[in-house]
């Protein structure tokens, strides 16, 4: 019969106590967390006009969104390549507030809201407009091109 | 000898083969070279998801002799367009410029607008130390902002005094001309509206105003307005003896 020998024994008591102390402290840990922790920005997109998509899923854009724009912005300068889809004018004119018409401002807002929260520094907004471009005449919006949104919202449009 | 006889027919039933194909490819490029040429012309622009080309050469005749004295419509367009506060300060920035010549023995005087001259060996890139002066294949001369550390090199290197600092934080910009505190920039021939197939905004306003002193097109199209000038009338580039070959030429100096 397997037996436990007395110097085993109090390893495994020993194990036991750190791994109870560990959750423990996890726990009050989380809770101080939740109560200290920089809050999650709550950001209010207006849907009516970007539609319920991204250009791209986004989870990838949470996380990829500087590559593709910094990707855009060396094919917009150097080739004259001005596609829509991942410009930053395209992500503008969707995220941009319904109060004050720009991705800046508050916490509240897109880009500032999440850079605040990530504290990571924002440099697109030193030169380019952090508001969407005046509608012209002639010039469709840029979103209808890129995202097919719900049939229900934009089906004047794109029928 | 003997052996390689065969692949040489062979070679030649090859040639025959590709020369019916170049032939016929050549007719098809026949066929597409003239809408080609609508293509770059400036009434459809160029998709927005293709490159410029190096077949294009942008570029820009003034003629001198229609410019009107006095008349700032060409600068007022152009800081309208591209969002310049220009004139309250000395070292504000300036992307276009009206000089006023006066010959003082004959009394003769002129007026003229002086831009960025985009050249094809244009100084300003060759002095950059960091690659943000750069000449778009299209003829086009920028500044790339993200790389531009506002040494100001190319502000000292340009002979047309073209270049100017932005030394102020600056607000409320075109979305389609970023423009920042700290860089230095010119005249962009508003390469917004050209990649668009319009028309930069200094030239639209001088025909509006009824000059048409400023013509602006694609160089290397024999069909343009602006070759058929350059070939057919005395034309002059400012500078000339420094051979930078800039895209903006003058009539009637």
């Amino acid at each position: 019969m397997f037996r436990l020998s007395n110097r085993m024994w109090k390893w495994a008591v020993g194990i036991l106590a750190v791994l109870l102390l560990s959750v423990g402290a996890y726990a009050a840990s989380s809770a101080a967390d939740k109560a200290s922790r920089t809050a999650k920005p709550e950001i209010v997109i207006d849907r009516s006009k970007s539609g319920d998509k991204c250009v791209e899923e986004t989870t990838f854009m949470r996380k990829n969104h500087m590559k593709l724009l910094m990707h855009q912005r060396d094919d917009t300068m150097h080739k004259g390549i001005r596609t829509e889809k991942h410009s930053l004018q395209n992500c503008i004119s969707c995220h941009a507030s319904t109060k004050n018409n720009s991705v800046l401002g508050s916490n509240e807002n897109f880009c500032q809201g999440c850079h605040t929260y990530a504290a990571v520094s924002l440099d697109c907004w030193e030169c380019h407009a952090s508001k969407p471009k005046q509608a012209q005449p002639g010039i469709a919006p840029a979103v209808a091109a890129t995202v097919p949104a719900p049939a229900a919202k934009v089906g004047a449009d794109t029928k | 000898m003997n052996d390689s006889q065969p692949s040489h027919n062979s070679a030649n039933e090859v040639d025959e083969h590709r020369r019916n194909f170049i032939g016929a490819s050549a007719a098809l490029a026949g066929l597409t070279v003239a809408p080609g040429v609508v293509v770059y012309g400036l009434a459809h622009a160029k998709p927005d998801s293709e490159p410029v080309t190096d077949k294009v050469r942008w570029g820009m005749l003034v003629d001198a002799t229609k410019c009107a004295e006095g008349c700032t419509d060409c600068v007022s367009a152009c800081h309208t367009e591209n969002a310049v506060q220009s004139g309250a300060l000395e070292t504000d920035p300036h992307w276009i410029r009206k000089v006023e010549l006066k010959d003082m023995r004959t009394g003769r005087s002129q007026s003229l607008p002086v831009l960025c001259q985009h050249c094809e060996e244009p100084p300003c890139v060759d002095v950059c130390p960091t690659g943000a002066s750069f000449k778009r294949v299209d003829g086009i001369v920028l500044v790339d902002r993200h790389i531009c550390i506002g040494c100001r090199y190319c502000v000292m290197a340009c002979p047309y005094k073209a270049r100017s600092f932005i030394h102020e934080t600056l607000t409320e910009q075109n979305p389609d001309v970023p423009r920042g505190k700290g860089c230095v920039e010119s005249c962009t021939m508003c390469v917004h509206r050209v990649d668009r197939g319009q028309q930069p905004a200094c030239v639209e306003a001088c025909s509006k105003a009824g000059h048409n002193a400023i013509i602006f097109g694609d160089l290397n199209d024999p069909n343009s307005d602006i070759a058929k000038r350059v070939a057919g009338h005395p034309t002059s580039q400012l500078r000339a003896d420094l051979a930078l070959n800039p895209g903006v030429r003058y009539e009637g100096l």
